[in-house]
């Protein structure tokens, strides 16, 4: 696919992605040219250590999503515990408390399945290592909407079995290690 | 892929529950009612939009399946524990002194809020000159939250909930357990009362010292929002309290110069 055409990177992550996230975050260029959500499953509470952690190492924007609020290019948008977070056709996030989904809210599938409705090919979705099977169904809608689906290949992932299911399943497009997904996403233009 | 409809599709649909029904979700967020409403789409296995739509016109005993189902009646007791703390060391204080507290708990759902805030008001020794009302658009949810019947398999998360809020008391001394079931006492039921109530529809119906909705209008549009706090403010009296959920904001409002916000709580107090 184009990368110029790419509008938004979605990433999706569970049980041993937060040392990929500290690999790859800090190595994207500053001035990134578009917005980027970020999805991990983590415990219920309402702090603030995950935000200013990867507010740390990043060199762009980061920020917790609040409802009704814009996506913003440069900004790493990261979902808060205990919510679905989707997104409307004005590309702004909304919030949503309904059911789990895999177990999960929030749940990665939710969230690439409706960034997949606005964005369609313009979508690149990652998903990191996890030992859930969430992230797989999403991948299957951005498929077939025509964005891109990156798994990181389960042999470099801390846990291998969420990627691993993406593949399974025939919906990852691309398996790549961690130098490879931030090789790819610093090649985004505008 | 899943069974969907258009975005064309959900507002003929929105429509015709407004026409026909009286209801109205033509300002409720889209992304959110449009996943609702495929998920109701494969829940009862409907062939194609057409006998959704021909369903919700026609079979008034479906349309009350259907406003529940596509409104999001997922609750728990105690959620935010930090949130009811607040509500315990920072409004309770202030009530102290009042001869009569009334509450509005604002799209109750099935009403595990609502005990939770009944057994706060007891602990601090106001539940005996507090009513709590309770509402929401369906009334099938306030029937459940009425019976104040809750599955024994929460109690574990809720206890904890509990502990985190600073309850004082053994949570387990508030319901009695059958079988897979918990019931809550009734002494807590005495003070509440149960109503349906539609924010987009229905006016202020009292003046309340507190006022909880949380969770709420995250379902809903901008301007909605804004037309739902005004109503929150004709319904609270001066320095009255509204709390809202962990995400939500009067920031945006019209309403905001009248209002103090508690800390970094999402607890707003009615100066003006």
């Amino acid at each position: 696919m184009e990368k110029d055409k790419v509008e938004l990177v979605a990433i999706g992550g569970s049980a041993g992605s937060l040392e990929a996230l500290l690999e790859i975050l800090p190595a994207l260029k500053p001035d990134f040219p578009v917005p980027l959500v970020l999805v991990l499953h983590r415990k219920s509470t309402t702090d603030t250590i995950l935000t200013n952690l990867l507010q740390s190492r990043s060199s762009f924007r980061v920020r917790e999503i609040e409802e009704k609020e814009p996506l913003r290019p440069g900004t790493l948008h990261i979902v808060p515990p205990d919510y679905h977070v989707l997104i409307e056709e004005d590309r702004t996030f909304s919030l949503d408390d309904s059911e789990k989904v895999n177990y999960s809210r929030p749940s990665i599938d939710v969230v690439f399945q409706s960034a997949a409705k606005v964005y369609q090919s313009g979508l690149v979705c990652v998903l990191l290592s996890g030992a859930n099977a969430d992230g797989t169904e999403g991948f299957r809608q951005v498929q077939e909407l025509g964005g891109t689906t990156i798994a990181q290949s389960p042999e470099s992932a801390e846990v291998g079995y969420m990627p691993g299911q993406a593949i399974a399943a025939n919906t990852a497009g691309k398996i790549m290690n961690n130098k490879e997904i931030i090789a790819y996403l610093n090649a985004i233009t505008r | 892929m899943e069974r969907s409809i258009s975005n064309e599709e959900l507002e003929l649909l929105l429509n015709d529950v407004l026409e026909v029904h009286g209801y109205d979700f033509t300002d409720y967020s889209r992304a959110s009612i449009h996943r609702r409403v495929n998920r109701l789409l494969m829940l009862d296995s409907f062939p194609s939009f057409a006998e959704l739509r021909f369903r919700v016109r026609n079979d008034a005993a479906y349309l009350k399946r259907f406003v529940e189902e596509i409104t999001v009646n997922v609750t728990e007791m105690f959620r935010d524990p930090d949130a009811y703390r607040a509500i315990k060391e920072l409004v309770f204080p202030q009530l102290f002194s009042k001869p009569f507290i009334r509450v509005w708990h604002a799209g109750c759902s099935t009403g595990e809020e609502v005990y939770s805030m009944a057994i706060l008001l007891h602990e601090a020794g106001l539940l005996h000159k507090s009513l709590i009302y309770a509402t929401d658009i369906n009334p099938e949810v306030l029937e459940r939250a009425r019976a104040g019947i809750f599955p024994l398999s929460q109690m574990k998360q809720y206890s904890e909930n509990y502990i985190a809020a600073g309850g004082t008391e053994d949570f387990s001394s508030y319901y009695t357990a059958r079988y897979d079931k918990v019931i809550f006492n009734e002494n807590l039921r005495k003070r509440m009362v149960f109503a349906t109530h539609n924010l987009v529809s229905d006016s202020s119906f009292n003046e309340f010292q507190l006022i909880l909705c949380r969770n709420v209008m995250i379902y809903f549009d901008k301007n909605l929002q804004n037309n739902v706090l005004h109503l929150f403010d004709a319904s609270l009296e001066k320095l009255g309290y509204l709390a809202l959920g962990a995400k939500e904001t009067i920031k945006f409002s019209g309403i905001i110069p009248k209002y103090k916000q508690l800390e970094k709580h999402k607890i707003w107090r009615k100066i003006k």
